[in-house]
């Protein structure tokens, strides 16, 4: 029985939206870890993390939002969450994440976000 | 008339494979024990976090070893237990530090206990020393 998750990327200006869908957990979450590095590695340094199609998260998968949070921000850019079901944003509410990341509605409300704020803290 | 205690058993090789058939197990069993949508998501969730645990940490990522939940209903609870033959970790004793900290420190340790208590109504770690180690989940029922 394997887990079943996706990671779609799509860009829109200077922003890299990553669309997850399925289950984020310890065994997926090496997956989306990776994909954020390679953001990283290929310069792009503000990403939307659309989490409409996510069914599940669990810490594993919030880990990897929150290792890569203080490199990007260093660097200009900013890790902003769209779109959780009700289910998901609980686990996130659970462990204070909209104190400290920028948590939206959807992709678009995430676009306005960047053009307001692109690094959270930093208004 | 007391109720008659039921148990099940679900015994997987440790690999984060198997998570999603744990979570199957443990979701038909909340099911079963009438527990709300909202709760059963709770305990799927915090015997995720139990069981990645122990295969991440207590067996130290070891496919050869076999991780048990065990679920027993009684009519009142909803009792789980994760139970592992590694290396005793007690994820009770991890230090619970604020998101912030954790960020600042790169870090991200202690975020499934703190899932698992909220989640659930009572969380004990019991260490047999060269035997088992158990962690225990309990959710009351609320008598409708």
């Amino acid at each position: 029985m394997a887990t079943s998750f996706t990671i779609q990327r799509s860009t829109q200006d200077d922003l890299t939206i990553l669309s997850l869908a399925g289950f984020l957990d310890a065994h997926t979450a090496p997956e989306f870890e990776t994909a954020v590095e390679q953001e990283i590695e290929g310069g792009h340094r503000k990403l939307i993390v659309d989490c409409a199609g996510l069914t599940y998260i669990s810490s594993a998968g919030l880990g990897v939002f929150m290792s890569f949070l203080e490199e990007l921000r260093e660097n200009g850019g900013d890790i902003k969450i769209c779109g959780p079901s009700p289910k998901v944003l609980q686990v996130f509410e659970i462990l204070g994440f909209p104190a400290i990341f920028d948590m939206l509605p959807d992709v678009p409300a995430a676009v306005r976000r960047y053009a307001e704020c692109p690094v959270r803290g930093g208004e | 008339m007391p109720s008659v205690e039921r148990k099940f058993i679900l015994q997987v090789p440790s690999s984060t494979e198997n998570l999603a058939m744990i979570r199957d197990f443990v979701t038909s069993i909340a099911e079963q024990a009438g527990l709300t949508p909202g709760e059963v998501a709770d305990m799927e969730l915090a015997v995720d976090e139990a069981c990645a645990n122990v295969m991440e940490h207590a067996y130290g990522r070891d496919l050869t070893k076999e991780v048990s939940v065990r679920a027993t209903l009684d009519g009142d609870t909803v009792e789980i237990d994760v139970i592992d033959t590694g290396q005793g970790f007690d994820p009770t004793a991890v230090e619970q530090l604020d998101l912030e900290k954790l960020i600042s420190s790169r870090r991200s340790g202690g975020l499934g206990m703190r899932l698992m208590k909220t989640l659930m109504d009572e969380v004990h770690y019991e260490m047999i020393p060269g035997k088992k180690n158990e962690l225990r989940m309990i959710k009351h029922l609320r008598k409708k």
